[in-house]
């Protein structure tokens, strides 16, 4: 028989084992040696820590009492596993990115680092771990037991081993110490705890090892083949298939959810994953080391069931059925085996719990305390460190205390489904998480409280048993009587499995509250932000940033860092900065990249909730860089209309500048105008004034002058004076034209009239001129000033005469009445008006040879056109006319028409 | 959010890769089918047709069995047509 001090002395040494291959791990990767410590075969071996020792021992015990249902607890993470794609790839790439703790940080970051939300989830993590690690303590001090009755048998025990209590206190302990040593030496999550993930892969192997070789031994040694554990299922008690269909959904849904939300599985899958290639190899890895765990569980159950005697332990069948037999290298194995399951799950629980609550509880309260800063005073790496081991060991002891008040007895024996059920109060809040962004803290927060709410009520709190939390009568009758409130049975619904009823309420009224509470409430800008980034995280290579408005001093971020990374990694961290900036020294810009960066570093130690307060505290507000953000964008959005604004005032100043260039030009224009007008004007007044004074000198001197030569030049001089006041005439005229005080008589006259009273004046200069008159209707009756038109009409015909050089000198006057208006063309049969001059010929002064200018001062077509324009009408030069040919257009007076 | 126009057909490699990631997506809902499919299987009907443990463990077992070799299958190709730490995903992700 078995001795229990060898199986102390085997035991001891194989914990002394993992020490040593724990350190190892831990040298190896300290030297830089990581290799194959991080390969996807240790991945997934380390995932076996969801095989605890309620699985390990758990499993056959459940087979015996219920046939298969054992599988679901593995089928479940299956599922999960192999959908690895859609989600495990996203979760472990967030992990990596958002440099995630835990599965409380993970909460938390995603909803905006809310510190609430943080809490609620290590609250919930505490309370569904705490009865876990005590169901622990419990197996592994049944274990004992089992052997100390072996061993008492023959004599041999030791009496204080024998003591289960006290087995489970050194149990404890031992953990303590291991998960102390191994799991608080570096504070950054992502350094990863390369020594507690190498003992928990040499564990896995233990644990299979030993199941499989007790599997083997059950079928080929004890049942004698195949065929014949096929043959001794069917006439075992559980060869019926009797799992409700309920149980047989909801568990597999629970520990899908729970293989997921476990703290300890988070810490594995998410925060100990070295690289998302290794999910590849573990998508059908792990669910292959669960078949093979699973595959002997059923003939062992069988066998025991049948071998063993009436009454024994079908928990401890594992053990119990190799002793039977007398195979005690088998059972020391499988002792082993279920010793390694017991202390790998605790280990990393702890860990993950403790990261939690000092992470979430002990900082955020410590800097609270402390408002003056995390850079004020104080070691907060010391702090956090200190604060990790202490929760390490509170966690251990509120396990052992768990058991040694539950007594431990068969109450503990189903806690580990009700912990699942806890812990899957995450999942809601999660999957939303990863793949909705309308989710809100809020809803977080409600779906969280109520799911556990009405977790710890129908199913937590009843597992105590009859009158430990709850009476009799408030089982059976409800609070205060009230029958739809009973913990088994919400609402009046009667007959549901307790496990199916409490999954089913509270992951239904955790989702629907999440949902609801997400709609109504309205997130905060950070919210949104990291809700952006974590449901789009394959989408983004950089993340989105925000702004800080308050340049943080280098050197307090440097001194905060220090004490949280520890010096050297924070001066690398901040020297590697300064280099990418291109600066030398330690002392980078503090840009919003680098804040961001640290800020993620810093989330890797103490989680992101209080990486962002403590680097708030130096930044300025928590919430600045976002709040920012915001109040840049409204006022970008106000300079966009600003800018805007300027542009259309710059296309208008541009358009004024354009007509201001126009008018300018103009303005020269006219300036030379002028200039060219009163040189023209002294010209024009020289000429006459000097032929008047030579002769007049003339006549003054000329004594000697006879009668008729004296006549001659007194006529040049009249003619001369005649020509001058002619000249002055005709700019007085264009000066009352132009400048719009002339007084226009107004009468009603034919036009007829007009044309023949200016014929006639016209005639004797005329010089050989025909007239022929065309269209002269004498109905046509304006009213305008006679006198003024007749000018106009004196002055073509005199031009016509002028300067017709046909030698039939013919002028017709076409009069074509339209509507509203009557048009006179003046068409003679000379060369015309060149095509160059045409534009000219109204300008005052132009003519179009200076040698024709017989009397002409070249002011009468310009005075034309002013006219015309007094009287409503207008004057063209009309071309192509086979002449000169000027068209007056008059406006004809309605009334009159009909006269 | 994505400014860059895709092509409408793809190159048959970039296609297979598409139908490989969505096939990944598809696994769990097939072993969510199959591994739920028991739970229909009434007590009586079962009692009747004698389909014991012996029958449902088999059947269990053979899925699990079938869904890891599938996984096996994806997780190759998957790896060979896209290493995921390039980031390089196909169709946008809900949002």
């Amino acid at each position: 028989m078995l001795s229990f001090n060898l199986l102390v002395a085997v035991c001891l040494s194989y914990v002394a084992f993992l020490f040593a291959v724990a350190f190892w791990a831990d040298r190896r990767a300290a030297r830089g040696q990581i290799g194959w410590l991080r390969s996807p075969l240790v991945y997934t071996l380390s995932l076996s820590i969801y095989c605890t020792a309620w699985t390990f021992y758990g499993a056959v015990g459940n087979a015996a009492r219920s046939g298969l249902e054992f599988v679901t607890i593995y089928l479940g993470p299956t599922l999960v596993m192999i959908g690895w794609w859609a989600l495990l790839r996203k979760l472990v790439r967030i992990g990596r990115t958002q440099r995630i703790t835990s599965i409380a940080d993970l909460i938390s970051s995603r909803y905006g680092k809310s510190n609430l939300l943080g809490v609620l989830v290590t609250v919930l993590a505490v309370i569904g771990v705490t009865p876990y690690i005590a169901l622990q303590l419990q197996s592994v001090t049944l274990a004992f037991a089992v052997f100390a009755e072996n061993s008492a048998t023959v004599g041999s025990g030791l009496p204080g081993f024998a003591d289960v209590k006290t087995t489970a206190l050194w149990v404890a302990g031992g953990l303590a110490v291991f998960t102390l040593i191994f799991g608080t030496r570096s504070l950054d999550a992502n350094e990863r705890h390369h020594g507690i993930v190498i003992a928990i892969a040499v564990e896995a192997v233990v644990k299979l090892v030993a199941l499989v070789a007790v599997g083997a031994f059950v079928v080929w040694g004890i049942a004698g083949g195949t065929g014949e554990i096929v043959r001794m299922i069917e006439a075992s008690p559980i060869a019926q298939w009797e799992v409700s269909g309920s149980r047989w959904i909801t568990l597999t849904f629970l520990s899908a959810a729970a293989f997921l939300t476990l703290p300890r599985m988070f810490q594995v899958l998410v925060v100990e994953n070295a690289h998302e290639r290794h999910l590849a190899t573990a998508s059908w890895a792990f669910p292959l080391y669960l078949f093979a765990l699973s595959l002997f569980v059923v003939p062992i159950a069988v066998v025991g069931l049948a071998t063993l005697p009436e009454g024994a332990n079908p928990d401890m069948f594992v053990l119990t059925v190799p002793l039977e037999h007398g195979r005690n290298g088998l059972a020391m194995l499988s002792f082993l085996g279920g010793f390694s399951s017991a202390t790998s799950m605790v280990i990393v629980a702890a860990l993950a719990v403790a990261t939690m609550v000092s992470n979430h509880v002990v900082v955020p309260l410590w800097l609270s305390v402390r408002a003056g800063g995390a850079s004020v005073s104080g070691d907060v790496r010391t702090l956090v460190l200190r604060a990790r081991r202490v929760s390490i060991g509170a966690v251990l002891l509120l396990g052992y205390l768990y058991y040694r008040v539950s007594g431990g007895g068969a109450a503990l024996a189903s806690i580990g489904l009700i912990s699942f059920a806890g812990v899957a109060q995450v999942l809601p809040a999660m999957l939303g998480g990863l793949f909705w962004r309308g989710g809100t803290r809020v809803g977080a927060a409600l779906g969280v409280t109520i799911g556990t709410g009405v977790w710890l009520y129908t199913l937590f709190l009843p597992s105590f048993g009859v009158n430990a939390a709850m009476s009799v009568s408030f089982l059976s009758e409800g609070p205060w009587g009230i029958g739809w409130l009973r913990p088994g049975a919400l609402f009046g619904i009667h007959g549901m499995d307790p496990v199916v009823h409490a999954v089913f309420w509270s992951i239904t009224l955790n989702a629907l509250a999440y949902f609801l509470g997400s709609l109504v409430s309205f997130p905060r800008p950070l919210e949104r932000l990291q809700g952006a980034e974590f449901v789009n995280v394959h989408r983004y290579g950089t993340s989105l940033r925000g702004w800080s408005a308050t340049a943080a001093e280098a050197e307090d971020l440097l001194i905060m860092a220090q004490r949280i990374l520890g010096a050297e990694e924070s001066q690398a961290l901040f020297q590697s900065e300064a280099r990418r900036q291109g600066k030398e020294g330690f002392l980078p810009d503090t840009s919003p990249e680098f804040i961001e960066r640290l800020e993620r570093e810093l989330a890797g130690s103490v989680g992101a909730a209080t990486a962002h307060a403590m680097v708030g505290q130096i930044t300025g507000d928590v919430a600045v860089s976002v709040e920012e953000l915001m109040r840049v964008a409204d006022e970008t959005a106000q300079i966009m209309e600003y800018s805007s604004q300027l542009e259309a005032k710059s296309a208008e100043l541009t358009r004024t500048a354009g007509q201001l260039r126009e008018a300018n030009t103009k303005l020269q224009q006219l300036s030379v105008q002028k200039d060219a007008f009163l040189s023209q004007i002294s010209h024009e007044l020289r000429t006459p004034m000097t032929s008047i004074r030579s002769f007049s000198e003339i006549l003054r001197d000329g004594d000697t002058l006879g009668p008729e030569e004296r006549t001659k030049f007194s006529s040049v001089i009249h003619d001369e004076a005649q020509r001058l006041t002619r000249l002055l005439d005709g700019l007085l005229d264009l000066t009352v034209l132009e400048s719009g005080r002339v007084t226009l008589n107004l009468q009603e006259m034919r036009l007829s009239d007009v044309i023949e009273r200016a014929v006639d004046a016209a005639r004797p200069r005329m010089s050989g001129l025909t007239i022929l008159r065309e269209g002269d209707d004498p109905k046509i009756v304006l009213r305008t000033d006679a006198d003024r038109l007749a000018q106009v009409f004196i002055n073509l015909i005199a031009n016509a005469g002028k300067y017709c050089d046909a030698p039939d000198p013919q002028l017709r006057v076409k009069v074509r009445n339209g509507a509203g208006h009557v048009r006179v063309d003046f068409v003679d049969n000379g060369a015309g008006v060149p095509r160059q001059a045409q534009n000219v010929i109204f300008e005052k002064f132009s003519r179009l040879s200076d040698t024709r200018a017989a009397g002409g001062a070249g002011l009468g077509l310009a005075i034309c056109r002013e006219i015309m324009a007094r009287l409503g009408g207008s004057i063209v030069y009309l071309p192509g006319q086979g002449g000169a040919a000027f068209r007056v257009t008059l406006p004809v007076a309605q009334a009159a028409d009909a006269a | 959010m994505s400014g860059t126009r895709e092509p409408v057909l793809l190159e048959r490699e970039s296609y297979r890769r598409r139908r490989v990631r969505d096939a990944a997506r598809f696994l769990p809902f097939l072993g969510v089918v199959l591994v739920f499919f028991p739970a229909l299987w009434t007590p009586e009907a079962a009692a009747e047709e004698a389909a014991g443990t012996a029958q449902l463990a088999f059947y269990v077992f053979s899925v699990w069995f079938a869904l890891i070799a599938m996984a096996v299958i994806l997780s190759r190709q998957l790896m060979r047509t896209s290493p995921p730490e390039t980031g390089a995903d196909g169709g946008p992700e809900a949002g």
